[in-house]
């Protein structure tokens, strides 16, 4: 389960300076708001079908509390933080490229992998590519805007159910082999229509909640050397992407004045009442 | 299509009920799901709330659930007293023999607090045994095969199969009504209750009623307080509130036309409360509940197939002039239940369980508790109105006030109302509940002058302050003849509703017709408490919400 950091877009908790730009030091860091239908995916699929689940972050080490977040959401086994200086300014070619070994290196040291599940796109990118980019580099089959999902573990094949949008959107339904990398829509919908299905999910969250207070004892941080990745290709090095020049785009001007006027305030609310006279009706 | 899953019992609802048939079911090794509609338990449930531990019973709450009492329940009672009432004369006698006769113990509970605790317990139970509780699923069916009872269908999961279906689904068990053991047809066999849950800071409660930390007080009140609707009002003291309400019979709710608010508000600012309440009246929260009348619908034999029914949805609510008590009956009858269900266990014939359990109903003495011999006896006499309005008259009379109100027949009264066999045989009619209280309450009784200043919450402030989450467009109730005669009486009737108020569940409307004026009756569901009330009063097709959904109860 692929996770990332974001700034909290929400209002009250965001921060610009003077000329638009995000002052990332003052805003907080959140999960990513998308991802949180990829953690649905995710959990509906472990409480079907058992298993274990790994939330995997490439980021500061502040991305910690980001994982610990996922792991209470999803209710993980584990964490895993791709982390180091190296790996800063990455754009989403390097960030595949990284994420990737990190996929890798878990399955050759931890344990196979049958799925990888990430959102559709972070709030602060809104690139999409990541996700698609990863699954690349890992040559795996990829199936994203995901809305239902159904998987056969004998066959070792899912059964997917995509959102395609257009004129008129539609439901596409598609198969894919094991391994592979779902990409959740935000039209996903669990159903748990099973009461054993619903017991499981209610024992997960019990057991999650003492695992995720202790976050710590079950987060594994690899960095590039870990990870056995050349510098050039990784962070702002390995990172063919130049965005030359941020613009803020203006706010259109504003074609009436807006006036505050307290309605318990009689004196300043006559003329309020007098431009509604006409539309009163009756004399 | 997978295959159906199959519990060994599923038990619908968390109540002390389902919670003790669960919990037994669990001790005996039965694989066991509890299915719950609540956000949580006790968010469904409301009761006056008193809980008793019977020395006679074969199992009390706090046997099956150990640290009941100092975890789930609020005060003891170690106070018990009846009001008898008449203008603003006060006659009160004192009812701890009565209250006391087979009681080990009885402690004021709060619903939510309870059940939710509960809820915990039986989940650990069950989870032993491969089930648990599940909540915010409603169970909104039978399933059967070959027209036999064999599961059970729900809005939120799959049906579900099951050896031993226990329905504690409350009062109006959607289930005991599919299986045509129970209906909602006559208003004479159902109480309807309202409850205030009153803030109140703990040094207060212990200050106003002369009480400790772990004291409590139970008082009744009857008389002309509530003109002459056949019922009366209790107030009972929490840990950091007192619960405060009034219960009528239906029927007679229906004959005066009476709004169940306004007699409750009738007893809050009643002069004998003043002291109580105090200054500054702090309504917690307004709730309702049907009440079934046990000497009328305790189902004797209370099962079809594989299909059980426990505590309310049995009818197993006993309720006799000051003597009040469903919960024991409801933990007594669900793991009564369960040992049927472990007695017979393997057993071919579906209805093996079943006819155990109606066994151990009556050999255990429950039956005859909630269907009381000396009533059916009395009643033959007593509820024909002839002979009420003769005894009324009498009693009324100079010679039967004069006989009541001498000193000799207070003491006599006194001890009359402290035995549990003339209580049992009290009938229904206004004479127990109006008549005789009022004169005693006028011969004997002392004025009460102190100035009670509560305020109680208007009707729209009570369903402000409740908490909802309304199904938007599928509403839980349909009115399926929205005339006046079939539907008007929910207009008084629902505790939400009230005649010249736009903002409740059931309304009138004039409309105009073709040179004529009709009265019609209109309905919202939105702030609808899930009583019942109007599933029997008006005609209506009535199911409880879905999962999760509709009025959410934070005190019970």
């Amino acid at each position: 389960m692929l996770t990332k950091g974001v700034p909290d877009f929400s209002e009250g908790a965001v921060s610009f300076d003077e000329d638009g730009h995000l002052e990332r030091g003052k805003t907080p860091t959140v999960m990513n708001p998308n991802d949180a239908f990829a953690l649905e995916a995710a959990l509906q699929t472990r409480v079907r079908h058992g298993g274990h689940v790994t939330g995997m972050s490439m980021g500061p080490p502040g991305y910690a509390s980001v994982l610990q977040g996922a792991m209470e959401s999803v209710y993980a086994d584990d964490s895993y933080l791709l982390s180091d200086r190296e790996l800063a300014a990455s754009d989403t070619w390097a960030t595949a490229i990284t994420v990737s070994a990190g996929i890798e290196k878990y399955r050759e040291e931890v344990a196979d992998v049958d799925l990888v599940f990430a959102g559709f796109k972070t709030a602060d990118g809104e690139t999409g590519q990541t996700g698609p980019q990863t699954c690349w580099a890992l040559e795996w089959p990829i199936v994203t805007h995901v809305v239902a999902l159904d998987i056969d573990p004998d066959e070792r094949r899912l059964r997917a159910k995509r959102l395609v949008e257009g004129d008129v959107d539609e439901i596409e339904t598609v198969e894919a082999p094991l391994p592979c990398v779902v990409i959740a829509d935000p039209e996903f919908e669990p159903t748990y229509r099973k009461a054993s299905h619903r017991l499981t999910h209610k024992q997960l969250r019990a057991e999650t909640r003492e695992r995720a207070a202790e976050h710590d004892e079950y987060l594994t941080t690899w960095d590039h050397a870990d990870l056995n990745l050349d510098p050039d290709y990784i962070g702002l090095d390995g990172s063919p992407t130049i965005v030359s020049s941020v613009d803020p785009i203006p706010k259109a001007p504003s074609e009436r004045e807006a006036t505050m006027i307290d309605p318990e305030d009689g004196a300043a609310m006559e003329p309020v009442l007098e431009e509604l006279q006409p539309f009163a009706g009756g004399d | 299509m997978t295959e159906r899953e199959h519990y060994e019992a599923v038990v619908v609802g968390c109540g002390p009920g389902g919670a003790a048939a669960a919990a037994r079911l669990a001790e005996h090794g039965v694989e066991t799901l509890v299915l719950e509609r609540g956000v949580e338990a006790g968010s469904k449930n409301v009761s006056g709330g008193l809980i008793y531990a019977e020395d006679s019973a074969p199992y009390t709450i706090d046997d099956l659930f150990d640290g009941f009492r100092e975890e789930a329940a609020e005060r003891p009672v170690t106070d018990y007293r009846i009001h008898n009432i008449a203008g603003d004369k006060v006659k009160t006698y004192d009812l701890t023999d009565l209250h006391e006769h087979d009681t080990d113990w009885c402690d004021a509970v709060l619903r939510r607090q309870m059940d939710s605790w509960l809820e915990q317990r039986v989940h650990e139970k069950a989870s032993e045994t491969g089930g648990g509780v599940l909540t915010n699923v409603r169970v909104n069916g039978l399933l059967r095969e070959g027209g036999e009872i064999v599961g059970v269908t729900c809005d939120e999961l799959d049906p579900i199969e099951a050896d031993l279906i226990v329905a504690a689904d409350g009062v109006n068990s959607e289930l005991a009504r599919e299986a045509g053991l129970m209906d909602w047809e006559e208003p004479d066999e159902w109480f309807q209750g309202v409850k205030a849950v009153v803030d109140m800071d703990p040094g207060a409660v212990n200050h106003r009623f002369g009480i400790d930390d772990d004291e409590g007080v139970a008082h009744l009140f009857s008389g002309d307080l509530f003109e002459d609707v056949r019922g009366g009002g209790f107030l009972y003291t929490n840990e950091e509130s007192l619960s405060i309400g009034t219960v009528f019979h239906l029927d007679s709710l229906v004959a005066e036309q009476a709004e169940p608010h306004e007699l409750l508000d009738a007893l809050l600012t009643h002069p004998v409360m003043a002291h109580w309440i105090g200054d500054g009246y702090d309504e917690r929260e307004y709730a309702a509940k049907l009440v079934p009348d046990s000497k009328k619908v305790a189902h004797r034999e209370p099962y079809r197939d594989r299909l059980v029914l426990v505590g309310d949805a049995a009818g197993q609510m006993q309720a006799q002039g000051p003597i009040i008590k469903g919960m024991n009956h409801a933990v007594t009858a669900g793991a009564l239940a369960a040992d049927a269900f472990a007695i017979t266990r393997g057993n071919a014939d579906p209805e093996a369980a079943g006819r155990r359990y109606a066994k151990l109903l009556e050999d255990s003495g429950t039956m005859a508790k909630l269907r009381p011999k000396q009533y059916d006896l009395a009643r033959t006499v007593g509820e024909r109105d002839a002979v009420t309005n003769v005894v009324d008259r009498v009693l009324e009379s100079p010679i039967g006030s004069l006989a009541l109100g001498n000193r000799l027949a207070d003491r006599v009264l006194e001890r009359a109302y402290n035995s549990p066999f003339l209580v049992s045989m009290l009938p229904d009619t206004r004479t127990g509940y109006t008549t005789v209280p009022t004169v005693i309450g006028e011969a004997r009784g002392k004025s009460v002058r102190w100035k009670n200043d509560a305020e109680p919450p208007s009707l729209e402030e009570r369903i402000g302050e409740l908490t909802y989450d309304t199904d938007v467009g599928n509403p839980h109730i349909e009115l399926r003849d929205d005339s006046a005669e079939a539907s008007g009486a929910a207009v008084y009737a629902c505790p939400v509703s009230a005649e010249e108020f736009g903002g409740g569940c059931y309304r009138t409307e004039r409309v105009k017709t073709n040179g004529d004026e009709e009265t019609l009756v209109s309905l919202d569901t939105q702030p609808c408490v899930e009583c019942g009330t109007c599933a029997i009063v008006a005609d209506t097709t009535w199911e409880h919400p879905r999962g999760g959904k509709g009025v959410e109860y934070r005190e019970g």
